[in-house]
């Protein structure tokens, strides 16, 4: 394989009974790229990233991450990876400092490493004084930015952002976006899903599903010429009113990536 | 005519009462208006919304829903306001029809009555009526739910953050559904973090932090933004967002879609960004002058 490419995903499927989620999908992420992963509600998203993260077995295809196989390699790719959810990323009841020490623990981090990481970043987010507050006690902007230096704590190659901004200020979620861009400044390659179209601008390339398939892939100024759009916004209009599926069964996507 | 009137509303929580979520809210909605209550997670817009639909009480303050008080005569309110949560609201494990069903009947009311009011939202779903409503996709729930809330012909209709999460064309299939109710007279207070659905309503609330941060129709709100507004952008965005913030004429600079908007301390500054252009003309970049949008103005109010 390359080993320049971070992810790479070749006619990847996944079929639930005679229902195709995630139909022959095909492409690659550089290292230290911005990926923006776009698509309507139920186009299979979820699922694609699932099965990137070693969470869920493709049902054909093949795919790598980190350089690691999907199907026989998974636990490595969990190791390499890092993941945030809107939802679901720290623990309300333990402190600033006890998540930091949590993420770096469960990555099996030694000491030095988990206190040298945890003081670089409190001083980077300059929440010194908050180390010891618990999480819930923090606005939701804090908490958003706390949640992706976690996801980055034991420096995965690639980190998997779904949905970070999510009802966050327009201040907060710019701030957000500088931190990405400092991690991707490090090597760091993103993948991220976002309702924001403004925000697909800020990644190097995008990809928009429809209906299981990957629907266009390029720049955000290629895609714009290709569908002679104003901006990302009508981009993604064009091609998500194709969608015929938007009725079909698929609860299973709101109950997934709860762990 | 108003159809809701807040006044010095006061709600927190915790022991001390050291959260602050409401922090003496007033405004009024008149009726047949469509109200939007813009802000971000935490500004206060579900306590806000709960307290008027009768479902948890302020600490202080007054409000009315319809001339109802919401403590006084909760029981009257209850009757007359459709309430559709930002969690999902139904009973999964019911159909399509059965829910719709169920909440016609808890309101002594039936299908046949109010079919009139929720037809162009039902039609949508009407073929899956049979189908379990945990089974649905989020954009036919969304329409169920809807469906649900009008079922007993609210005069005034609460919608808590219809469309967070869900996808830009769905988004706008909703707001196509919210303008139809409005033509029938229904009054519609509803919240959303997404800035740019701002436009769609008659009149705004900007809320942060427990506060309102301004409150007008969409357009006065961007006629009060005063500051000349340009966007900028060049083949080396990082750079020149650092290279901007330095100069003296810029107010403020973040980054919007593919440009980056400046914020100009006063006219003075066009002149001053036209020869900033002049000296970094390797670096092909573009400027125009801009109308603010709702999410400008958002920014500049939270920094003032």
């Amino acid at each position: 394989m390359n080993n320049n490419y971070a992810i790479t995903a070749n006619n990847l499927t996944k079929r639930f009974g005679d229902f195709v989620a995630v139909d022959n999908i095909s492409f690659e992420v550089s290292k230290g790229e911005i990926f923006g992963f776009l698509g309507a509600n139920g186009a299979g998203k979820t699922t694609a990233m699932r099965m990137l993260c070693g969470l869920s077995l493709p049902s054909s295809g093949t795919a790598t991450v980190a350089g690691f196989d999907v199907y026989k390699q998974n636990e490595k790719i969990k190791r390499s990876i890092g993941y945030m959810s809107q939802k679901f990323s720290l623990y309300d009841d333990l402190t600033v400092k006890e998540n930091m020490q949590f993420y770096g623990g469960i990555y099996g981090k030694s000491d030095a490493f988990i206190i040298k990481k945890t003081a670089f970043i409190l001083n980077h987010l300059h929440l010194e004084k908050e180390a010891n507050v618990l999480v819930k006690a923090l606005p939701l902007g804090w908490k958003q930015k706390l949640a992706f230096s976690g996801a980055i704590f034991h420096e995965p190659e690639i980190v998997f952002l779904d949905e970070p901004t999510g009802g966050v200020d327009p201040v907060t979620r710019r701030e957000f976006w500088n931190m990405i861009y400092q991690a991707s400044d490090l090597g760091i390659t993103i993948f991220v899903t976002t309702h924001y179209m403004d925000e697909a601008e800020y990644c190097n390339r995008v990809s928009i599903m429809v209906d299981g398939r990957i629907e266009a892939l390029d720049t955000p100024s290629k895609l714009k010429s290709t569908y002679n759009a104003a901006s990302m916004d009508d981009v993604f209009l064009k091609l998500a009113r194709k969608a015929v599926r938007a009725c079909r069964l698929n609860n299973w996507h709101e109950t997934i990536f709860s762990f | 005519m108003q159809a809701i009137i807040i006044e010095n509303i006061i709600k927190t929580y915790g022991k001390s009462k050291d959260v602050m979520a409401l922090n003496n809210i007033s405004f009024n909605v008149q009726k047949g208006e469509l109200f939007g209550i813009i802000g971000p997670d935490g500004a206060g817009k579900t306590s806000l919304f709960r307290i008027l639909t009768t479902l948890l009480l302020a600490d202080s303050g007054k409000a009315t829903v319809d001339g109802f008080d919401v403590v006084k005569a909760y029981k009257q309110i209850r009757k007359i306001v459709g309430y559709m949560s930002g969690r999902f609201s139904l009973y999964p494990d019911l159909s399509v029809e059965e829910n719709l069903n169920f909440f016609a009947t808890i309101f002594n009311t039936s299908i046949k009555e109010n079919y009139d009011l929720i037809k162009d939202i039902y039609v949508q779903i009407e073929p899956f009526k049979n189908r379990k409503a945990g089974q649905l996709s989020g954009g036919m729930k969304q329409k169920l739910a809807l469906s649900c809330a009008l079922i007993h012909r609210p005069s005034v209709l609460f919608l808590d953050e219809p469309t967070t999460g869900v996808d830009a064309v769905s988004r706008k299939e909703f707001w196509e559904m919210l303008k139809g109710l409005k033509q029938q007279g229904i009054t519609i207070l509803v919240s959303t973090p997404y800035m740019d659905e701002a436009d769609l309503c008659d009149k705004v609330a900007l809320m942060q932090n427990g506060k309102i941060l301004s409150i007008d129709t969409p357009g006065g709100i961007i006629n009060n933004f005063s500051n000349p507004l340009w966007a900028v952008k060049s083949s080396q965005m990082f750079h020149l967002l650092n290279d901007i913030t330095k100069q003296d004429f810029v107010k403020d600079v973040y980054p919007f879609g593919e440009f980056h908007h400046v914020v100009m301390k006063d006219k003075s500054g066009e002149t001053l960004l036209k020869n900033f252009v002049q000296m970094h003309q390797e670096d092909k970049m573009q400027i125009k002058e801009l109308k603010p949008n709702i999410e400008d103005c958002f920014i500049a109010l939270m920094k003032n």
